[in-house]
Parts: structure tokens; sequence; C-alpha cells
């Protein structure tokens, strides 16, 4: 698994895919995002190279774009996805351990948290959390229905929930 | 009845734009017998398309009627069906069963007016909406050799449909 963050600019992902192309590296699934104003990629890849030498030829490019990386060896673990049954979205007036609350209580009712994509938008001098969550309720909607209700209450935040229910055609 | 052999991608073949039936002869009335005895064969699943066995003639099955919460008009087999209208918009999770172990973010109309013969060569004509309407509009694009691969909207767009749950 191959993190990298840096200040983001154009041509970071060109750049970094071409490197482990050259390397003969097999990309996996990989999440690629600008959070605020940095770039940031987790990405999956099979190298047949030494690390080593990955390392090294990431460094080169890293140091062009002035980039931070971090390699770690995993099992890859492809073609096991796991649906998710459940959307749920928070938004409100951002305050301190929102996302440790919502998580906190949503885990104890039995959500999975398969995705989880959050964002500050409004004005800078009165922020706005927007928080998108998808799992799979191991407890059932119903758990998690209530939890959210309470939550919601007791933060003043708006809370939505969405049974998913994906159609195989 | 006979199980039939599934295409699956990235096979070229799912791009073919399937011809109208112009007879429903008793080969078709076989082959619509070994469609659904295959349909059967994978249960959750919502609808099967001619093409997606490599038949590529405007035939789909359609049926959500296991999913009792949905509205719906219970098995359907579709010839040469005609969406004639389309009503409204909304995003929903879908996958195929020619696209093993991924699912997505589709837009689809939320209702429509469908038009098709049924197997025994009678005209129909079905209000559908929500659920039963995504799916026939799933199958029929299988019709025009388009995948909901080709119809994916943004991970990070969310599904219309929602439940308040607060204030």
């Amino acid at each position: 698994m191959l993190t990298l963050v840096g200040k983001d600019r154009n041509g970071i992902v060109a750049k970094v895919s071409q490197a482990l192309f050259d390397l003969n590296g097999n990309l996996g699934e990989t999440s690629m995002t600008r959070l605020g104003g940095n770039f940031t990629i987790m990405l999956m890849v099979c190298v047949p190279e030494k690390t080593s030498i990955v390392q090294e030829k990431l460094q080169s490019v890293c140091d062009e774009f002035e980039l931070f990386f971090h390699l770690d060896e995993i099992e890859g673990e492809l073609h096991q996805h796991i649906e998710p049954d459940v959307r749920i979205s928070i938004h409100g007036a951002d305050q301190a351990g929102i996302v440790a609350r919502a998580t906190g209580a949503l885990n104890e009712a039995g959500l999975n948290i398969l995705n989880l994509e959050s964002d500050v938008g409004g004005q800078p001098d009165s922020p706005v959390y927007i928080m998108h969550i998808e799992g799979v309720a191991g407890k059932g909607i119903d758990s998690l229905e209530k939890a959210l209700q309470k939550f919601s209450r007791e933060n003043d935040v708006v809370a939505h929930m969405t049974p998913i229910d994906t159609m195989v055609g | 009845m006979a199980l039939l052999d599934l295409l699956v991608y990235p096979d070229k073949r799912l791009t073919k734009v399937s011809q109208p039936i112009s007879e429903i002869s008793e080969n078709l009335k076989q082959f619509i017998l070994n469609l659904e005895e295959t349909f059967r064969s994978f249960p959750g699943c919502v609808g099967i398309a001619a093409p997606q066995v490599g038949r590529f003639e405007r035939v789909v099955l359609v049926d959500i009627s296991h999913k009792p919460q949905h509205d719906n008009h219970g098995f359907l087999v579709l010839i040469n069906p005609e969406i004639s209208s389309y009503e409204g918009s909304n995003v929903g999770r879908e996958g195929c069963l020619s696209v093993p172990d991924y699912t997505g973010k589709v837009e689809r109309a939320v209702s429509i007016t469908l038009e098709a013969l049924n197997e025994k060569g009678e005209k129909k004509v079905f209000q559908m909406k929500g659920y039963e309407a995504r799916a026939v509009q799933h199958e029929i694009d299988h019709l025009d050799g388009k995948l909901f691969l080709d119809r994916l909207v943004s991970r990070r767009n969310a599904l219309s449909k929602r439940i308040e749950l607060s204030t």
C-alpha cells in the first residue's frame, strides 16, 4: 500500500502512476482525493521489484513534487467487496469531536463503516461539517436509526439515513 | 430446460445492440423458459436480458416480487420493450450478473411508461416506478449494448431518497 500526501498541484497522479508503471507495477484499488489544499493517495500496487528500488524511484518523484510517501506490505484481498446496506449523512455546525461521537454511537449500534467522506464547508468563521458514511448495519436498521436520532438530538446536527437496496440485474 | 452460459464483462459481445423480435416462435418460447431457469439460478437477482446469454434479441425478464416492499407487476416477460415516457430521476446502487464483484451508483428515471409484448405476443402497457422501473431500465440498456458501468455517477454523489431523522 502506497500512502502519499503533499500540497496539491497538477500532475501528481500522472507522475506517480507513471513511476509505478516504469517499475512494472500493477495497480489495484485506489483512493486519490484532494483534502483541503493537499492531495492524498492510498494506492494498492503489486511491484515485482525489491521494496528498496521502489522506494528509490518514488523518492525522486516525491522530491520533485515535494510529497511524502510511505510503503507497507499488505495482502491484496481483491474481489471480496462487501456491499453496504445503509447510507448515513450528517451535517451541522462544525464542533470538536463530532466524528468521534458520531462514529462511536454508530459503532455501538452495529455499524461497520466501509466508506466515510467528510468535508468542511460554509464560511471560514462559521464552518459547517458534512459527513457521508456507507456501511453494513450489523444489528439492523432500527438499531442504527435509534442511535442516529439520539445522536442528532444531543449534538444539534441533522442526520439522514437511507437503506441501500442494491439492484442486481 | 437448460441453464445458459452468462457473458461476463469485458466480453465485447455485451456492447452489441439486440434486434427486435418479429415472431413469437416455438424456439423463442423455449429460449424464454431457459432464460427464466438461468435467471432463477441467481437468488436475489431481479432481471436478465437475452444478450447476457449471447442471444441478441430484444427480450428481457424482470421479477422483483421477492422484494415485496417495492411496488411491482410480478414476473414479466418483456418482448420488444419500449419506454415511452420518463419522469423524475434518482440515484440508486446497481450491480449486474455480467459484472461480478462490483456495484455502483446509477441515475435512473423514477417513473416510466413501458410498452412491450408478453410471451403470447399481446401488447401490454405498464406504469412503473422506483425499484421496478430501475430494473427495467437496467435490462433494456442491455438490449442497447449498455451496462450500468456506462452510467455510473461519482462515488461522492449522494443517494437522493432520504429519511429525515431530526429537525
